[in-house]
């Protein structure tokens, strides 16, 4: 072998994109007018690779049955695909197959957890009987939630319903100029009231990594319950949930090369056992009568009905696709990226970054305006050229205001993409002022 | 995408008609695209002429993409001195067509600026764009004629 071809060390793990999207065939096809895809939205959603699709379709045609139910061989297999991927999913973040709910996405894993306060404080107010230790979570007038003002409607809502309901007060750690936290206010806004911390690791909108440590060691000081909202982390970097100092951790297969329909909530032992039922039906129970029943343990408490069997085989082959990159290399090859689009996007007139400009604790979604130029007619022009972005508030609409514009533009490239992907989006970005007159 | 961005479409845009809010008014109505984030702030007032109820004045503010903004322009440009009835018909003909899909280009000779946007029926997600200022309007019209002016 010739030096010339030798791989430099520094690139050993470096992800061979070419090699890589031949697992991905909508990568290869084209839209408006035979035009090459260039997929930039997977922030909202990533494509789904063969070994993927694969998963799911090997299982309904060798194995489909309904999981834990019936006496044959089928449903003894499919339980144990299902239980197998619940096992290989918990691994990928560190954590016991038992700490791992599967719901439908994150925003369900999220609005699990505020219910659990809701139902709670309701019960507690009838008498009616509830899991031990579940006095942690009533909540009443005079008790705080804590969020931030970054956070997805799917962060924002579920809390502003459960304080509707309790009596409680929403607040939120303001965000600064440049997108990131104002953790300055922290030891104002944390204080004994504050029984809910539930805050992002990294930023749909600006792509802003959050200090999760930092932020759950203020938070377990004053005694409340931490909660992540780790839909745009556990995709793009390693994580192990042990290690954050978390009570529970969210997050969607969909954005993670897997299915749709499928979303993870890892919690502590102790939040399982104290959370009461949230969906309620077959397969959570553990005695059912006439007048009453009782749950089964978790995670099966919280997984009522006959659960995406299929979804969870996609997401553990997903899972094994994704360490086989490497999560340390996805998380490199999109750092990558993130600063030469940002670089590129310094050059061009009237083109503004919206939140963190420099690379420091910073993933790969970029938001940025254009000079007289709504957000949606970007997107519509850069479709026009192929590429795929998304536009609008991007579900933080609070987010938005607090930056002072009414929508962006959002670049979310992935482990598919390459620095020629973001030639072409500049390029196209480029002219896009010139459609509209501006020179 | 020239389908889109007509250049009468891109005029109005950047010369809106019309565009502030101004005093008389029988309803004012507060739309949104909750999807994008657009809005709109819209004002009616009517005037009954020779037992004709006309429609007098349209103000807006607003704000949203090249499609909504300058389809306000136009709605203000179209409607504004015309008779309440011919103005509810001419909504039902821009409805119509920017819901065909592409089928229907419009009649220029009736609908004036207003067929610059036939392209937009071929993007299903600008529709809604387009009309958000029409709803806005309709919906302002149903205010206002409650009672005695229907």
């Amino acid at each position: 072998m010739s030096a010339i071809q030798q791989v430099p060390t520094s690139r050993d793990h470096a992800i061979d994109v070419a090699r890589l999207r031949e697992q991905f065939p909508i990568l290869h096809r084209t839209v408006r007018d035979e035009q090459r895809l260039i997929y930039l939205d997977s922030g909202a959603t990533s494509q789904k690779p063969l070994a993927v699709l694969d998963a799911e379709r090997d299982y309904y045609l060798t194995s489909n049955a309904a999981v834990h139910r019936g006496a044959h061989q089928l449903a003894e297999e499919a339980t144990e695909a299902y239980e197998g991927s619940r096992a290989r999913i918990a691994a990928f973040v560190g954590a016991r197959a038992e700490q791992l709910v599967f719901t439908r996405n994150a925003t369900e894993s999220l609005n699990l957890l505020a219910y659990a306060f809701s139902n709670t404080s309701d019960k507690a107010r009838t008498g009616a009987p509830r899991p031990d230790g579940s006095d942690r979570l009533v909540i009443g007038p005079g008790d705080e939630i804590l969020i931030t003002e970054m956070e997805h409607h799917a962060n924002l809502i579920p809390w502003q319903e459960v304080c509707a309901k309790t009596g409680a007060t929403l607040r939120w750690i303001p965000l600064t100029p440049d997108g990131r936290l104002d953790l300055g206010r922290l030891p104002e806004l944390l204080t004994s009231r504050t029984r809910v911390v539930s805050f992002v690791h990294q930023s749909n909108l600006v792509g802003t990594i959050n200090p999760v440590r930092e932020i759950a060691r203020a938070a377990r000081d004053v005694g409340a319950w931490v909660f992540l909202d780790a839909c745009q982390s556990v995709p793009h970097m390693p994580i192990d949930v042990n290690e954050l100092g978390v009570d529970a951790v969210a997050w969607s297969g969909h954005k993670m090369l897997g299915p749709t329909g499928i979303g993870c909530l890892w919690a502590t032992d102790e939040l399982l056992y104290s959370m009461p039922p949230f969906i309620s039906g077959g397969s959570m129970i553990e005695v059912v009568t006439m007048e009453a029943s009782t749950f089964a343990d978790p995670p099966k408490r919280f997984e009522a009905g006959v659960p995406m069997v299929a979804q969870a085989v996609g997401l553990s082959a997903a899972c094994d696709v994704l360490d086989t990159l490497g999560m340390d290399a996805v998380a490199a090859h999109e750092a990558d990226l993130t600063a030469y689009a940002l670089a590129q996007l310094d050059g061009l007139v009237g083109v503004r970054v919206v939140g963190p400009a420099s690379t420091e604790m910073r993933g790969s979604a970029i938001s940025f305006v254009v000079e007289g130029v709504h957000p949606h007619d970007v997107g519509q022009i850069l479709d026009s050229r192929g590429i795929a972005v998304r536009v609008g508030h991007q579900c933080a609409w609070p987010a938005c205001r607090a930056l002072g514009v009414p929508a962006t533009t959002r670049i979310s490239p992935y482990v598919y993409n390459d620095r020629s992907d973001i030639d072409a989006f500049i390029e196209a970005l480029d002219g896009v002022r010139g459609v509209f007159g501006f020179h | 995408m020239q389908d889109l961005y007509q250049e009468i479409i891109l005029d109005h845009y950047r010369n809106p008609q019309g565009r502030g809010l101004r005093e008389p008014f029988e309803a004012q109505v507060h739309h949104v695209n909750p999807t994008c984030g657009d809005e709109i702030d819209l004002r009616l007032h009517l005037k009954t002429r020779d037992g004709v109820v006309v429609v007098e004045d349209v103000s807006y503010e607003g704000q949203g993409c090249s499609i909504s903004q300058a389809s306000a322009s136009v709605l203000f440009d179209s409607v504004v001195g015309h008779p309440l009835d011919e103005a509810l018909a001419f909504l039902d003909r821009f409805q119509e067509m920017l819901q065909s899909k592409g089928a229907l280009q419009g009649d220029e000779e009736i609908m004036g600026d207003a067929v610059a946007f036939a392209g937009v029926s071929k993007y299903p997600a600008r529709v809604k764009c387009a009309l958000l200022p029409w709803m806005a309007w309709k919906d302002a019209v149903v205010r206002a004629t409650e009672g005695d002016m229907t």
